[in-house]
């Protein structure tokens, strides 16, 4: 308990420590937000969907949630880079601790993101719909934080080179960003894209955000909940085992 | 307090550790000393469990790390090769970290993470973060660290590597006390043979994965008829060179430099 307390506690203390990254971690979601919100929000509003802002400050807050979380995951490689994974590996603590001690760090942070994300959004003109279902979106901001985080971290228990991590960043990571229905409504996609979008994981958290900020939903709020739950419990068992099969 | 019999451990055709038996006394400084290549830090995973032997038994105060892994943890610090601190946090946290996950009370802890800074000369930079140290500092960090949760046998792989002199007569000033005052038994390996005609009491010679001598630094000087341990070493292990590939760890640190630049 104390361990995964004390781990938990070095990856707060890391990122608040980091604030050059805080801020441009900050950047990039505050260009969708306003390139994107702003600049296509006209043709948008034109087409009969209402606020392109409102409709996308969900999908840039899940996606902050995403990349910092998984982030966090993939964050192993440097410690085995600068050798603080050993010290961990030869403790008398169980890996399972390590890796729960971690993901929960992982996701704390994220969280904390997510949450300055939302103040972007609030300053850019985001409004929720319904005050009363606002909590709902930090369920699901968790949600998405444990299930990205897990397999952030299954990726670095494998990966052995920086090579690794730009490849992950391409063609993982992006992907599930941009295919998550995110930037786009979910209905009336081409056939193949709609079975791409419904078996990225990413897409019921954005569903999931966007129906408890602003009441429009996809899947539905159950489904959102029940896929997540499964997803992250899957990640977490494969995150778990790769993790414990790193050998120095 | 540490006994090897028949420990092989091979990787693939490669055999990295054949068959070699040892046994070190309780509050004994021991050296292992080889060429590079020849299977120490191979050993020192074994004994560490880090590594599972081929075949073989590792004994650790009474215990086999291999099946009881987590007692034997608590048994031994250990400091590795390459260093091993958190650079984000400062010196003080990479202590209290360490006892934590030591399962070191937390009174103890803070008595203990004192009395270590203090002995090891880092008190003052207790608040500092790990990135504004010296090799030095970090090295003496880190066997401060190891000796925390007051383990019985502290492992040093390669302690000195890559410091001044200064750095090194300080660093084995400390161990050789801590090695008396508190009792600990020493498992060291080096490259640097004054170092370890110094402070220990027993060596093990390793070269391809054999142990091709072993005895007090005197008996191996006598047996070889040599004058300086240096010279026993080379007699023992002939001079050729032996070259290493990279490690992946290697390739990944040379792979970052290169981007920070």
């Amino acid at each position: 308990m104390n361990a995964i307390y004390i781990l938990w506690l070095r990856e707060l203390k890391r990122y608040i420590r980091s604030r050059t990254q805080i801020a441009a971690s900050l950047g990039q979601p505050l260009l969708y937000l306003l390139a994107l919100g702003f600049g296509l929000g006209p043709i948008f509003q034109k087409s009969g969907h209402g606020s392109y802002l409102q409709f996308i400050a969900p999908g840039v807050i899940a996606m902050t949630v995403l990349f910092t979380s998984i982030f966090s995951g993939v964050s192993l490689l440097w410690d085995r880079q600068f050798g603080f994974l050993k010290e961990t590996l030869v403790a008398p603590v169980s890996r399972i601790t390590i890796m729960i001690g971690r993901t929960l760090g992982g996701a704390t942070v994220a969280m904390i993101q997510g949450v300055l994300v939302i103040v972007v959004c609030l300053i850019a003109g985001f409004r929720p719909v319904n005050l009363a279902a606002v909590p709902f979106a930090f369920v699901f901001m968790i949600l998405i934080a444990i299930v990205f985080g897990a397999l952030g971290t299954a990726i670095g228990s494998v990966l052995q080179d920086m090579q690794g991590f730009q490849l992950i960043m391409n063609f993982l990571v992006l992907p599930i960003f941009f295919l998550s229905g995110a930037l786009f409504p979910l209905a009336n996609l081409p056939k193949a894209l709609g079975i791409v979008t419904s078996i990225d994981p990413l897409s019921y958290g954005v569903d999931g955000l966007r129906g408890s900020l602003i009441g429009l939903s996809h899947f539905g709020p159950a489904i959102d909940v029940a896929v997540l739950c499964i997803l992250a419990a899957i990640f977490f068992g494969i995150g778990s085992f790769l993790f414990s099969r790193i050998q120095l | 307090m540490i006994r090897a019999q028949d420990l092989v451990k091979t990787f693939g055709e490669f055999t990295a550790v054949d068959s070699i038996s040892f046994h070190v006394e309780r509050g004994e400084i021991f050296a292992f000393l080889g060429p590079n290549g020849a299977g120490k830090t191979t050993t020192i995973k074994m004994l560490t469990t880090l590594l599972k032997p081929t075949s073989g038994r590792v004994e650790l105060d009474g215990l086999n790390p291999a099946v009881q892994q987590n007692e034997a943890r608590q048994r031994f610090g250990i400091v590795f090769q390459d260093p091993s601190l958190d650079s984000e946090l400062t010196a003080y946290e990479n202590m209290d970290l360490h006892g934590v996950l030591y399962h070191v009370p937390r009174k103890v802890r803070i008595e203990r993470i004192e009395r270590l800074l203090k002995l090891f000369e880092l008190w003052e930079r207790r608040k500092d973060r790990i990135k504004q140290f010296s090799g030095g500092m970090k090295r003496r960090l880190e066997i401060a660290r190891g000796l925390l949760h007051t383990p019985k046998i502290l492992f040093l792989d390669e302690p000195t590597l890559g410091l001044d002199p200064q750095s090194r007569n300080q660093l084995w000033t400390h161990v050789k006390n801590l090695n008396e005052s508190e009792q600990v038994t020493v498992f060291l390996t080096t490259h640097y043979m004054d170092e370890a005609d110094r402070v220990a009491d027993r060596i093990a010679v390793i070269d391809h994965g054999r142990i091709v001598a072993q005895g007090s630094p005197a008996e191996l000087k006598r047996q070889t008829e040599s004058d300086s341990l240096e010279q026993a070493f080379l007699a023992l292990t002939g001079s050729s060179i032996r070259d290493e590939s990279a490690g992946s760890a290697d390739q990944l640190r040379q792979f970052t430099k290169m981007w920070k630049r």
